[in-house]
């Protein structure tokens, strides 16, 4: 579809702008960014959805239905121990499919997956879940995400 | 577990992603620069790469040829927004000499959740497009300007971006090669 390159794009540029201007190389602020836009967009997906009826359902949620919408494919995998910690593997992570695949640009990779991390912790922060959102890059395109949930 | 799968609309979702995510860039240039001139020129500056990108994908994906005269590429850019952010653009006042016309927008999807308080009527909010078209434009050996004369958000009927014709550049070819 059309407006995905429009977003690839924005997605690049907003990468290049957090970096720059950052002279300590923060992706503090990149994650915030998504951060805002996960809160907001997760308030307009879920107006219609009847509520979730616990963490499950709400972490099933974001990895089938909001996943699909905005990375435009299936997580391969989720896994949880039951105890707040979930990981979701994505074979070929949007943001990371137009990498050389591999492992030699693999020091690059965490600048693509700040925006994500930030996306999916707003967008759980606005469903009532507060968590921490990591990501791991073993070998591009392949991207792992750690969703942990701070219970207290 | 037979939670009835819910039918987002794809597209409106995807468009609603893009505004969001552009207006919470724009709401951190904001934080990070004091003066709003400042926002105003890195928002076109990201405007700008991004149509340096977007005018190769254009290319690809509709084969067009190249455009011999301004109406031409008006027509074109009209395309593009249709293509790109599903809206169509509305092209008009053009001057006497065929060189300057406006793109006259109804609506414009980044703007859509977004007021802007009192203190920001300087900021160019949709400065992107400017870029983008400046930047697409370049590729294509084609200098342009390209201003807002209205603005939806400022409490205009419609936006309405300028573009004018300056030159066309020359292929330059780089030192030491015939």
């Amino acid at each position: 579809m059309s407006e995905e390159i429009v977003f690839d794009c924005l997605h690049a540029e907003i990468v290049n702008y957090c970096l720059d201007n950052n002279k300590k190389h923060d992706l503090g602020i990149l994650e915030y960014i998504g951060f805002t836009t996960g809160y907001r967009l997760i308030e307009r997906l879920t107006r219609e959805v009847p509520r979730f009826k616990d963490e499950l359902e709400t972490m099933k949620f974001i990895c089938t239905d909001f996943w699909t919408l905005i990375y435009k494919k299936q997580v391969d995998n989720l896994r949880t121990n039951n105890n707040g910690m979930y990981v979701v593997q994505d074979k070929a992570f949007r943001f990371l499919t137009r990498i050389s695949p591999g492992t030699q640009q693999l020091e690059h990779a965490p600048k693509f997956v700040a925006f994500t991390c930030g996306l999916v912790r707003g967008a759980l922060s606005n469903l009532g879940i507060n968590s921490t959102v990591t990501a791991e890059v073993q070998s591009i395109p392949a991207c792992k995400f750690h969703i942990e949930v701070n219970r207290n | 577990m037979s939670r009835q799968a819910t039918r987002l609309d794809a597209k409106k979702v995807n468009s609603e992603f893009l505004t969001l995510t552009y207006g919470a860039l724009v709401t951190q240039m904001l934080r990070d620069f004091e003066n709003v001139e400042d926002v105003n020129k890195q928002l076109e500056r990201i405007g700008y790469n991004m149509g340096m990108r977007l005018i190769e994908d254009f290319l690809a994906r509709t084969s067009a040829p190249r455009c011999l005269e301004m109406r031409e590429t008006a027509d074109r850019i009209q395309q593009a927004f249709r293509i790109y952010l599903n809206i169509q653009p509305t092209i008009s006042n053009w001057s006497a000499a065929s060189d300057e016309f406006s793109l006259i927008f109804d609506s414009n999807p980044l703007t859509e959740f977004v007021e802007l308080p009192a203190d920001l009527t300087n900021l160019r909010y949709s400065a992107i497009l400017s870029g983008c078209i400046r930047g697409a434009l370049e590729m294509v050996q084609l200098e342009v300007q390209c201003w807002f004369v209205q603005d939806q958000l400022k409490g205009d009927n419609v936006t309405e971006l300028r573009v004018k014709f300056v030159r066309r550049l020359e292929e330059v070819i780089p030192a030491g090669e015939d």
